[in-house]
C-alpha cells in the first residue's frame, strides 16, 4: 500500500511526470473552486483526491489509446494530455474552450488526444467505449479503451449491458470503477450489497481487481496488466479503485452528509503526498525540485486562468453551428 | 439511356442498399439482434452473414443500449455502422444513446467529431403486434436536434435513402414501415443510386387538395386519390420521405396551388408528424389556405391486438376518401 518499490520500467522523467500531472489536476481543481462564484454553473465536479486513478491509468496506455470519461472529467482530460488552457476556457464557456464553449465542464473532450469526452449522463461512457474498442479490433489497430465510471454508475443497466457485451466479444476495454464511496450523497454500501464491486467481474467472465485507488503506482501496474491482456485479445477487465472525493459532489455542494472525521481520515491518505514521499525516498526528486514543480504548476494554472478570462465569449450568431456536419433545413430552423 | 431496374419488395431494396454499401466501403458493418443466421425479424439482412462473415454482420446480445452505444462509439472512431433495433417499440430502452449521445456529440463537443451511424427501425401496424410491437414513434425523434429522421414508403425510396443514410456524416434514424416492406416497386440497380435528404416525392399531381402522407399512409392515400379521379377530384399526394430535414418547400408550393391540406399519419394524433406539418403550413403558408387543415391520425390509444380493432383505428383509403370529399 503506497509504499512498495517504484516500477523499474519507468524512467525518472516518467516517474516525475506522474507527480507533475497529479499536482496539475489538484491545483487546477483548487483554482476552479476558489473562483466558483464566477463560473456560475453549479454543475462543476472536481476530481480532488482521486488524481492517482486517472494519472496512473493513462500512464499505462499509449497516446493513441482511447479513454471515455464521466461528469467528473477534468482529471481524465489532463491525465490524457489535454491542454489546460482550453480546458479552463471551456469551463468558463469561452470560444477558445476545447468545445468552443458549447460543452462546459461536463462535456470536456479532446478527440485529437483520443479523449472521447466527459459525459453528463451517469453510466453512458461505457457503451460508447464498446464501439471504439470494436472499431480498433475490426481494423486490427491494437488500441485499447479505458472507460472510467463511478460507484453510482456501476448500478446503471448500461454498465451491465456493456460489461457483458465486452466480455462476450472479447473487446479491448478496461472498466475502471472509481469507487469514491459516494454517488452524490448516497454511500455505496447503501446502494449496493457487496463490499467490493470487482466480484461482479466473474459474473461476466472477466477478471476483476479491487485496488487502492490512491496509490498511483498500484493503479498503473494493475491497469498495465489489464491493458496487456486486452491488447493480446484477452478481452476486458474490471478494476475497482477505492478512493475518496475530497470536495462536495459539485463545487457548490454544502456536503453535509459526510462527517468531518471521515473527510480528515481520507485526506491523511492523500495520493499526491504519499507518492511524493516515495519519490523522495527513492531519490527521484528532492526538496528543490518539489518546490520548482509546485511553482511551475501554479504558473501554468495562472496562465490558463488568464487565457480563459481574456478569451472571447462565443459569437451568438454561431449558436446553431455543428448541430449537423453541414447546416440543414428542418422544421425548427 | 434507360435506367436498369428490378421489381422487388421494400425489404429487398433495403437489403440491396446495405449489401452494396458494405461492398463499397469496408468501414460499413451491421449489428443487431438475430440479424445473422436468422436474417433479422423481417428477413431484411438475410444472406448478409454468408456474404460478409460474422465480423461485419454481428449478432448481438439483447442489450439495446450496448448495441447503440457500440455503434455510436464505432462511428466516433471512424466506422460507418448500421444498427438494427428489432422493433421501433424497443427504442424506449435505448433512448439515452440516441438522444443524449448520438444527437449531441457533434454539438456539445464543439464540432470536433460527427457520428455517422444509421439506426434502422421497423415500425407500424399490420402484423397483429398489439401495444408493444406496432408503434410509430417517428415524431419523438423530430424533436431532437442533431438527428436526421428518414421514413420511406416505397421500394426504390428505401434503396436510395438507405444509401444516402449510410454515407451521411450525421446520425440517421431510419424508420422502416412494416407494411411497406412487402410492397413491390421498381428499384434502380445503379450502385450509386442515392436520393438526397430533404426532397419530398410527389406521387401524383392534382389541383384540388394536397395530401401529405408518410409510411403505409402513402399507399392508402394513393388508393383514395385514384378512386376520386373517377369523380373528377384530383389530389396531389406528397410523401416527405425525410422528416428531418423536411422539404417544406414542396408542401407549401402544393398548398399554394390547392388551398387545401390533409395530412395522413399512422402515429397517434397528439404531438404527431401531422401536428408539426400542420403547424408549419399555418405558420408559413396561412395565406394559401382556403379551408381548415384536416389531420387524419390513429387516435390516442395503444394499438389493440384484434385485427378488427386495429382496423378500426388505423387510417385507411376509405376514411381518407370521406375526409377529402367532406373538405371539398
Ligand atoms: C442518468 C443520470 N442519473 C442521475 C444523474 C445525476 N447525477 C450526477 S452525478 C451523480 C452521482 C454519480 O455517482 P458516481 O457514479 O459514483 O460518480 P461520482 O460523482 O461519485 O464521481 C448523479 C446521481 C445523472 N447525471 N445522470
Amino acid at each position: 500500500m503506497n509504499g512498495g518499490e517504484l516500477p523499474k520500467e519507468l524512467s525518472s522523467d516518467e516517474l516525475i511526470n506522474i507527480y507533475k500531472k497529479m499536482l496539475l489536476i489538484r491545483k487546477f481543481e483548487q483554482r476552479i473552486t476558489k473562483d466558483f462564484g464566477k463560473i456560475k454553473s453549479p454543475l462543476v465536479h472536481t476530481y480532488t483526491g482521486e488524481e492517482a486513478i486517472a494519472v496512473g491509468a493513462c500512464m499505462a496506455i499509449n497516446e493513441d489509446d482511447y479513454i471515455t470519461s464521466t461528469h467528473r472529467g477534468h482529471g481524465h482530460f489532463i491525465a490524457k494530455g489535454g491542454d489546460v488552457n482550453s480546458l479552463m476556457a471551456e469551463i468558463y464557456g469561452k470560444e477558445g474552450g476545447i468545445c468552443k464553449g458549447r460543452g462546459g465542464s461536463m462535456h470536456v473532450a479532446d478527440f485529437s488526444k483520443s479523449m472521447l469526452g466527459a459525459n453528463g449522463i451517469v453510466g453512458a461512457g461505457p457503451p460508447l467505449a464498446l464501439g471504439v474498442a470494436l472499431a480498433s479490433k475490426m481494423r486490427n489497430e491494437g488500441k485499447v479503451v479505458l472507460t472510467f465510471f463511478g460507484d453510482g454508475a456501476a448500478n446503471q443497466g448500461m454498465l451491465h449491458e456493456s460489461m457483458n457485451l465486452a466480455a462476450a466479444w472479447k473487446l479491448p476495454v478496461i472498466f475502471i470503477l472509481e469507487n469514491n464511496m459516494y454517488g452524490w450523497s448516497t454511500p455505496f454500501h447503501a446502494a449496493t450489497a457487496i463490499k467490493d464491486f470487482s466480484i461482479r467481474a466473474q459474473g461476466y467472465g472477466m477478471k476483476g481487481f479491487t485496488i487502492d485507488g490512491n496509490d498511483v503506482i498500484e493503479v498503473y501496474k494493475t491497469i498495465k496488466e489489464a491493458v496487456d491482456i486486452a491488447r493480446n485479445g484477452g478481452g476486458p477487465t474490471l478494476i475497482e479503485c477505492k478512493t475518496y472525493r475530497w470536495q462536495g459532489q459539485t463545487i457548490m455542494d454544502p456536503d453535509k452528509y459526510r462527517s468531518p472525521e471521515e473527510k480528515e481520515e481520507w485526506k491523511n491518505r492523500c495520493p499526491i503526498k504519499a507518492y511524493k514521499t516515495r519519490l523522495i525516498r527513492g531519490e527521484i526528486i528532492d526538496k528543490v525540485m518539489i518546490q520548482e514543480i509546485e511553482e511551475m504548476t501554479l504558473v501554468k494554472i495562472d496562465e490558463s486562468f488568464k487565457f480563459a478570462k481574456e478569451n472571447k465569449n462565443p459569437d451568438p450568431s454561431t449558436v446553431l453551428d455543428n448541430v449537423y456536419k453541414k447546416p440543414i433545413k428542418y422544421g425548427g430552423n | 439511356m434507360v435506367e436498369e431496374t428490378k421489381t422487388m419488395r421494400g425489404l429487398d431494396a433495403i437489403r440491396l442498399a446495405i449489401e452494396e454499401e458494405m461492398e463499397r466501403d469496408e468501414s460499413v458493418f451491421i449489428m443487431g439482434e438475430d440479424i445473422g443466421k436468422f436474417g433479422g425479424c423481417f428477413f431484411v439482412t438475410e444472406g448478409l452473414l454468408e456474404k460478409f462473415g460474422p465480423e461485419r454482420v454481428r449478432d448481438t446480445p439483447i442489450s439495446e443500449n450496448a448495441i447503440l452505444g457500440c455503434a455510436i462509439g464505432a462511428a466516433m472512431a471512424g466506422m460507418r455502422p448500421i444498427a438494427e433495433i428489432m422493433f421501433a417499440d424497443f427504442l424506449t430502452v435505448c433512448m439515452e444513446m440516441i438522444v443524449n449521445q448520438a444527437a449531441k456529440a457533434s454539438y456539445m463537443y464543439g464540432g470536433q467529431i460527427s457520428v455517422p451511424v444509421t439506426i434502422r427501425v421497423p415500425f407500424g401496424t399490420g402484423i397483429m403486434g398489439a401495444a408493444q410491437h406496432s408503434q410509430s414513434f417517428e415524431s419523438w425523434f423530430m424533436h431532437v436536434p442533431g438527428l436526421k429522421v428518414i421514413l420511406p414508403s416505397e421500394a426504390s425510396d428505401f434503396k436510395g435513402l438507405m444509401k444516402t443514410a449510410v454515407r451521411d456524416d450525421d446520425p440517421v434514424i431510419f424508420f422502416e414501415n412494416k407494411r411497406a416492406y412487402y410492397l413491390t416497386g421498381d428499384v434502380p440497380l445503379d450502385k450509386d443510386f442515392k436520393i438526397p435528404f430533404g426532397q419530398a416525392r410527389i406521387f401524383t399531381e392534382g389541383d384540388d387538395v394536397t395530401l401529405v402522407a408518410t409510411g403505409a399512409m402513402v399507399q392508402e392515400s394513393m388508393i383514395a386519390a385514384t378512386k376520386l379521379t373517377e369523380e373528377n377530384i384530383h389530389c396531389e399526394v406528397i410523401d416527405p420521405r425525410t422528416l428531418v430535414p423536411l422539404d417544406k418547400k414542396t408542401i407549401l408550393a402544393s398548398v399554394e396551388k390547392t388551398g387545401k391540406l390533409i395530412i395522413v399519419d399512422e402515429g397517434c394524433k397528439t404531438c404527431s408528424v401531422s401536428a408539426e406539418i400542420a403547424a408549419i403550413v399555418v405558420e408559413e403558408g396561412f395565406q394559401y389556405l382556403k379551408k381548415e387543415i384536416i389531420r387524419i391520425n390513429t387516435p390516442d390509444v395503444p394499438i389493440p391486438y384484434s385485427p378488427k380493432l386495429e382496423k378500426k383505428i388505423i387510417p385507411n383509403a376509405k376514411l381518407i376518401q370521406e375526409k377529402i370529399k367532406k373538405l371539398i
